[in-house]
């Protein structure tokens, strides 16, 4: 570029190339972050589901069933009454188990504890799980979204 | 033949940097093979890998199932499998004894910043490669470790909800993590891994070997010709651990274990790889909530930390970079391989 170039227009063009510079790179990372996004696949999210006869659950046990793409834990009492949670614990993720032992909802993964009523009382868990309601209609057990 | 080549190649600045090259010889010359044996194992990984996807048929159906047609119908598909595995943690090893030593030697400072900050990256994607490879089976302790793992990315405040759904792939672990993972694995990371390694291998030839402060000023300090007389110590120490490797692989095959089962509970006596068991033991043993923080974030952002600080610590080591020696990196280094070698032991103690 020759000297007689004047400073007012070096300084616009400069600001042209970095602009449509920056657009570029906009408009090539935009889609690219929103591809990487994975769209909402439908049939994940459920708001009941049947678990089974209450014949089928003995009085003192927990059993894990499937709530949509998430795994829940049903807890029977000695009473034979129900109460459900979410089978994943709140402190990593991993999914929990009953204990019949113990009498406790067990995470293997870091050693987590829960009560029979789901509250954290031993371990690195945060917060209690979170709960669904069992509804029992017609010999049969339904777990739905608190 | 070869003057045809070297019209082309100019084979003989190759041939005369080689003569040229040098290893300064001194009481801690024992380090400076660990390099290399990384690079070994690396090599032995991108050819076993490559082995592997001849088989190996990523999906939440048929991964499994191709693993255990590879290990029960594929001639030495066992063994192949085996190699990648066992090579894979001998590299993260090797590579570990790598990086302390660069460290302890001070071999990071000026001018080897920028191979130090490749190294430190090579070393966390290593890392990385083991995560993601992990899953790629599909077994019951794949599963839950990449839950696991995952869920740690995600409790990073503000950003960790998209991560963790970026590296999910929606938001549970699921088929659709698998063939994400599996695209890290053999794509993206080897493709990050060649880039900083050609940067790395490059700086260190072109700068040479570094000898610790003090050593580099003795009057007396020696130095053996790089070729053939390291070179040929190099290839001894490959043979060993070719040996070694072998002997793993052959001797304690690496399990497939069960299928994952996303409804199945975790099962007990769950633990991660070695090398990310000091991580999970801190992790363990936090309380529920530090400070105003949940145990866990806490930890993550303690762990996040530490391994940024580390990539520059060329950059804070003011006294070595002066050419000084100062007793405080020192003492850092010591008590980061303390912290992992105590909690390593305790999370195998307390399995």
């Amino acid at each position: 570029m020759s000297d007689s170039v004047s400073p007012t227009r070096r300084r616009t063009l400069i600001w042209l190339l970095r602009t449509s510079g920056t657009a570029l790179f906009a408009a090539l990372v935009y889609p690219v972050m929103a591809y990487l996004k994975p769209p909402k696949v439908t049939g994940d999210a459920v708001s009941s589901v049947r678990v089974g006869a209450i014949d089928d659950f003995t009085p003192a046990s927990g059993t894990l069933f499937r709530f949509g793409n998430r795994p829940g834990i049903l807890i029977r009492y000695e009473d034979g009454s129900f109460r459900a949670f979410s089978a994943t614990c709140t402190h990593l993720d991993c999914t929990v188990q009953f204990k019949k032992d113990a009498g406790i909802i067990w995470c293997a993964c870091h050693n987590g504890k829960y009560d029979l009523n789901g509250r954290n009382i031993d371990g690195p868990p945060p917060r209690p799980l979170d709960e669904f309601d069992v509804i029992e209609k017609g010999g049969e057990v339904f777990v739905t979204e608190a | 033949m070869r003057q045809w080549l070297n019209d082309r190649m100019d084979l003989d600045a190759v041939v005369s940097f080689a003569k040229k090259k040098t290893v300064p010889a001194h009481r801690h010359s024992v380090w400076y093979y660990f390099g290399g044996v990384t690079l070994f194992l690396f090599i032995i990984q991108v050819v076993s890998g490559i082995l592997l996807l001849f088989y190996y048929r990523p999906g939440e159906d048929t991964a499994f199932e191709s693993i255990r047609f590879l290990m029960s119908k594929v001639h030495f598909g066992w063994l192949i499998r085996s190699v990648h595995s066992w090579s894979a943690n001998l590299m993260v090893l090797a590579a570990a004894v790598h990086m302390f030593s660069v460290y302890l030697t001070r071999a990071y400072r000026r001018p080897r910043e920028i191979t130090w900050v490749t190294g430190v990256l090579l070393f966390y994607l290593s890392l990385a490669f083991g995560f993601s490879g992990y899953l790629l089976p599909w077994n019951e302790l794949a599963y839950f470790a990449t839950k696991v793992g995952t869920d740690i990315a995600g409790s990073v405040p503000f950003v960790g909800g998209p991560i963790m759904e970026l590296l999910r792939g929606g938001e549970q672990v699921s088929g659709a993590t698998l063939s994400r993972f599996f695209g890290f694995h053999v794509a993206l990371f080897p493709a990050i891994f060649t880039v900083l390694l050609a940067i790395h291998l490059l700086m260190v030839q072109r700068q040479g070997m570094s000898s610790p402060i003090g050593e580099e000023k003795n009057p007396k300090a020696r130095s053996i010709p790089f070729f053939p007389n390291f070179f040929l110590r190099d290839v001894l120490l490959w043979l060993i651990v070719l040996n070694i490797l072998a002997i793993l692989a052959v001797f304690f095959p690496w399990e497939l274990g069960v299928k994952a089962d996303p409804f199945a509970a975790a099962p007990a006596g769950i633990v991660p790889e070695w090398y990310f068991l000091f991580m999970f033991q801190v992790l363990k043993l936090l309380p529920a909530h530090v400070l105003f923080l949940e145990g866990e974030v806490f930890g993550v952002l303690l762990f996040g930390t530490a391994m940024t600080l580390w990539i520059f610590i060329p950059f804070f080591d003011r006294q070595s970079q002066k050419g000084q020696r100062g007793r405080l990196f020192t003492i850092i280094g010591l008590a980061v391989i303390i912290f992992i070698l105590f909690f390593t032991i305790l999370g195998w103690v307390m399995l």
